[in-house]
């Protein structure tokens, strides 16, 4: 895949604090199974943050339960490894009273789409400050192989021997049916392209959500080798690039195009150069209606992936509107003490002698 | 019993007052009563102003100098079908010129807006009471729809009261002829003209009131004007008709000098969180999902930005919890509050915050249960829940207040608590309390106690080899709390990461090993029961006392009225409030051992009782009952008595 993202590189704009990946690790024993996607996940986080340029007490990481959320505990920043699928919520509480922080979310597709549905859907439509970072293994791996709501129909696990029989989530779906301000979708073993959405997804104001496909190599093996092998690779992403034309294949033969007449993206082959039916990406488009269109191209099997950043687009953070009441309400009128005893007295008061 | 009997006769006595005098007037003479005491109760259709009324009452007796305790009672339903029984609400108000300790059992005078509120309330007057019945509503129509088959103002069913049937929705009318107010914005005001009634007829202030009308109305001054010319009439219609010839007078009560104000509990409980968290240095959040009958406390807070209050309206309890728990990780006072069954949802984050050891603030208004239960109506049941409801050994300290007024400084205890053992704590009001009001001696903020916090800036391990400590462990305790320390994001060199997995001592890394599990359980445990308390006081008055009745929270009032009947009916009985529930003061042992009998009052199936029994090996006796409705200090005062007289 190509570098996939727009957007300015990220951190304060100041000095370098000459920070390494190795700042970022810990003295915890990493105890995930041999093999795991979440291993190359926390590589490449480690080897973002000092491109962040954000001091590690300044940093902190969230998570749920789950294999995934044991993330925070291998991240050299303040962190908490919370309950199941509470993670936004708490987030939303330190990232809107801590507006210095960068506040990052570590969850899982049970921990974020199943137990946690409720807390994920309110965050993204508030806005809050927070890069989540959804490990997608299309399992519950922590609990040893349950399939989970991205799991696909049929799913034969040891809750289900005849196969699931439950629709699964399309997480770029729920997350822009939300109307999520920032959504990508990256892969596990792609360093440079998971790099690449962090890179973005950091530098937003407000919700980014970033669904990373993750190879559970016990439970779920080779869920994305669809996406990974180098001979399919090619005919199943969908590189998003902002900017450019969505065509992908070996020789660029796929394009996504837009119907005229209704409007409605699809995937076409042997689409020829300048056929003006290729739809240019643009992950600025204010109506989500686009990016989900996106998103739905996709299949169940992983066939026909859109990878890169659906959607990118600015609004007011919940932190910012929130802090920015606090501070004209001080404007407004002290809160000092003398305020509050003014406050206690009320308006009826009376003297007894 | 005869004793107890003459007390209570004592007190009707006194309620019907002696000392009567005339006052001359320019029209005519009307004649002046004093009394010691009143019950009112106001009541008419959810939509007919009847809290507003009872409010502005409140008020006027309070700037009047009285004491006073105030009862709200609606219904869940925002607006039943109006005339319905189920769509009646009523305010009662006590007041008097002593110190009193309950809005009364049974109300002296009532006022009735329509044949519901009549028929609702009739059964809980006292004998020989006065009714003011507005008649407007008293069609067959309106009477057959809940169940009277004849008139009951003709019928002779208030024939033992003393009865003022007017058309009070006429009145009001004639009042505004030629405001040029349709009919229907008109009648709206007659709440303000029985108001006004009731102002003469206990010879209330009214100035508040027209200043209050003026401010509420100042948009629409033809509204504003109404209601003033609504009150203005219903005062005149006592003073100048025959109607009424007699008035009355409750003189103030001699309350501690200081300056006072009225205040209902949920509003004390908010402006306690807002003093704690100013005297305590930390910017206060609290997050929480709207619940009867704690949502004021959410609508209260918001409006207090200016203080640095951040409130956040969740999208559930779970949500709610959580993000105070978020803020307090981030070194914010954390708060959350709810009813019972938002505090089910709770239950696992507290859990987590009880193992990460962080400051949290958990307020549940209580209400009616099991589940949806009774929302607007009181019950002291979730003690057990506060207690033991959650997974695994996770204790947590719980406190109580017992008044409107003292819900702030049961905040502020909440907050010490919290910050000072880094511990979640339950704050446990109900809604009897939590809408009930009192006069309130407003404190001087400077003279609160200091509850400053202090984050942890250095590391605090071993020192390396060169003499400097670079270690930080976050789970190194201080020797006397038991306490870790505070490290808020943002410290350099604090890193650490928390989570709700048994943590290693000191070093709060993850540990399964079973030594340190043991470890950790056991002190988590020492470190609540190690909270230091103040001592449980008894009120004994005597000293020769052989009965003691133990309460905690909104039961103060209840339980203090009716010991003081007891008393006067020449009973010993020692009285002592539990504001610590855990952990119990150190003292409580001793004290229940001092007595050959326990009593302990409830709303509930006697929970208090049980941990009492559990902890103390006393064998209390629980009186319990869960009416939604605080006890009848003279019900209480009959259960008393039993346990007085018998032998066993
Ligand atoms: C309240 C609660 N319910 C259930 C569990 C058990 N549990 C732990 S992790 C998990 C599912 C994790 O799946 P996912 O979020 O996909 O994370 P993964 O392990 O796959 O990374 C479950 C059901 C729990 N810890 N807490
Ligand atoms: S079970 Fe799966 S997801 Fe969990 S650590 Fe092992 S490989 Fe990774
Ligand atoms: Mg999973």
């Amino acid at each position: 895949m190509t570098d996939t993202v727009h957007g300015s590189p990220n951190g304060s704009g100041s000095a370098s604090l000459g920070l390494k990946a190795k700042d970022f690790k810990t003295d915890q024993e990493v105890r995930w199974c041999p093999g795991c996607g979440d291993y190359a996940i926390l590589a490449a986080v480690q080897g973002f943050m000092p491109e962040l340029n954000i001091a590690r007490e300044n940093v902190v990481f969230l998570s749920g339960i789950g294999c995934s959320s044991r993330f925070p505990y291998y991240m050299n920043t303040y962190g908490m490894h919370s309950i199941h699928g509470r993670a936004p919520a708490i987030a939303t509480g330190l990232s809107t009273s801590r507006p210095d922080l960068k506040v990052f979310v570590v969850t899982g597709d049970g921990d974020a789409l199943s137990i946690g549905g409720n807390h994920l859907i309110h965050a993204l439509r508030r806005n809050v400050n927070l890069t989540i970072l959804l490990f997608n293994n299309r399992i519950y791996g922590l609990t040893k192989g349950q399939y989970s709501p991205t799991s696909e129909q049929g799913k034969i696990t040891k809750s289900t021997p005849m196969g699931s029989v439950d629709n699964p989530f399309n997480p770029v779906s729920l997350a822009l049916g939300a109307e999520a301000t920032f959504v990508a979708r990256t892969l596990d073993s792609d360093r440079k392209h998971l790099t690449s959405v962090l890179r973005a997804a950091t530098a937003h104001q407000g919700t980014s959500l970033v669904e990373i496909y993750q190879n559970c190599n016990i439970f779920n093996d080779g869920a994305f080798d669809l996406l990974k092998d180098a001979d399919t690779r090619g005919d199943w992403i969908i590189g998003l690039n902002h900017g450019a034309e969505i065509r992908f294949g070996n020789d660029n033969s796929k394009a996504v195009i837009r119907d005229p007449a209704t409007g409605a993206l699809s995937v076409a082959e042997g689409v020829a150069e300048g056929d003006p039916r290729v739809v240019t990406h643009d992950a600025h488009t204010e109506d989500p209606s686009y990016a989900f269109a996106l998103s739905r191209l996709s299949q169940p099997d992983t066939r026909l992936s859109p990878m890169g950043v659906f959607r990118d687009v600015t609004r007011p953070s919940y932190d910012q509107l929130l802090n920015n009441q606090l501070d004209k309400a001080k404007a407004q009128a002290p809160g000092d003490e003398d305020a509050l005893q003014a406050l206690l007295r009320g308006k009826d008061a009376w003297s007894v002698h | 019993m005869a004793a107890l009997e003459f007390g209570r006769e004592l007190d009707a006595q006194l309620q019907l007052g002696t000392n009567v005098f005339r006052r001359r007037t320019a029209r005519m003479s009307t004649e002046v009563q004093q009394l010691d005491r009143v019950v009112i109760r106001i009541a008419g259709d959810s939509g007919d102003g009847m809290q507003l009324t009872g409010d502005r009452f409140t008020q006027e007796t309070a700037n009047f100098g009285n004491d006073l305790s105030t009862q709200p009672n609606f219904p869940a339903e925002i607006r039943a079908p109006a005339g319905t029984l189920a769509g009646v609400s009523s305010f009662q108000l006590h007041f008097a010129d002593h110190d009193i300790l309950t809005p009364g059992d049974r109300p002296d005078v009532l006022v009735a807006m329509n044949p519901a509120a009549l028929k609702a309330n009739l059964g809980d007057l006292a004998k020989g009471a006065t009714i003011i019945v507005d008649t407007r509503d008293f069609t067959e129509r309106a009477l057959a729809r809940i169940g009277w088959t004849s008139d009951p103002i003709t019928d002779g069913t208030l024939e033992n009261f003393t009865v003022h049937a007017l058309d009070l929705t006429q009145l009001t009318l004639d009042s505004l002829a030629g405001s040029g107010l349709s009919r229907k914005d008109a009648g709206r005001s007659k709440n303000m003209y029985a108001l006004g009634l009731l102002s003469w007829m206990y010879s209330r202030p009214t100035e508040g009131t027209l200043a209050f009308l003026r401010e509420k109305f100042a948009k629409k001054p033809e509204i504003a004007e109404a209601n003033i010319t609504a009150f203005r009439a219903g005062w005149n219609y006592g003073e100048t008709t025959e109607a009424f010839g007699v008035s009355y007078e409750v003189k103030p009560a001699p309350l501690p000098a200081g300056e006072y104000r009225n205040i209902a509990g949920n509003l004390a409980l908010a402006y306690g969180l807002i003093a704690g968290a100013q005297r305590a240095g930390l910017p206060l959040f609290l997050g929480a999902y709207p619940i009867t009958p704690a949502s004021d406390i959410l609508h209260e807070l918001s409006k207090h930005k200016r203080f640095g209050v951040r409130t956040f309206q969740a999208e559930d309890e779970i949500a709610g919890v959580g993000a105070a728990l978020g803020a307090a990780f981030g070194g914010a006072l954390g708060v959350t509050s709810s009813s019972g069954p938002g505090i089910a949802l709770k239950a696992e984050t507290i859990g987590l915050a009880v193992s990460l050891e962080l400051p949290l603030v958990i307020v549940d208004v209580q209400r009616g249960g099991p589940s949806t239960g009774l929302p607007t109506k009181t019950e002291q049941s979730d003690l057990l829940q506060a207690m033991y409801g959650r997974n695994g050994e996770a204790p947590v300290p719980v406190i109580a207040p017992q008044s409107p007024g003292d819900c702030f400084d049961a905040a502020l205890e909440a907050i010490r608590i919290a910050t000072v053992y880094r511990t979640p704590v339950f704050l446990l009001s109900d809604g009897y309390i939590a809408n009930g009001s009192e006069p309130w001696k407003i404190p001087e903020v400077g003279s609160l106690q200091d509850l400053s916090v202090s984050f942890l800036t250095e590391p605090n391990g071993e020192p390396g080899p060169d003499g400097t400590v670079t270690e930080f462990l976050p789970y190194l305790r201080d020797p006397d709390t038991l306490a870790r320390p505070w490290a808020v994001p943002g410290t350099p060199g604090l890193e650490h990461r928390l989570g709700g997995i048994e943590k290693a001592d000191k070093t709060g890394h993850i540990s399964y090993d079973p030594d340190n599990h043991e470890f950790m359980v056991r002190t988590r445990q020492a470190k609540v029961d190690g909270i230091i308390v103040p001592d449980l006081v008894v009120d004994d008055a005597s000293g020769d006392a052989k009965v003691l009745v133990l309460g905690w929270g909104s039961t103060y009032g209840p339980i203090g009225a009716a010991v003081r009947r007891a008393r006067r009916a020449g009973y010993s009985i020692a009285q002592a409030h539990l504001r610590h529930l855990n952990p119990f003061p150190k003292n409580l042992g001793q004290v229940l051992a001092s007595y050959d009998k326990v009593v302990i009052p409830e709303m509930n199936l006697g929970q208090l009782a049980l941990l009492i029994r559990a902890r103390y090996l006393v064998d209390a006796i629980s009186l319990t009952q869960v009416r939604g409705m605080p006890f009848r200090a003279a019900d209480l005062a009959d259960m008393l008595q039993g346990v007085l007289t018998s032998d066993d």
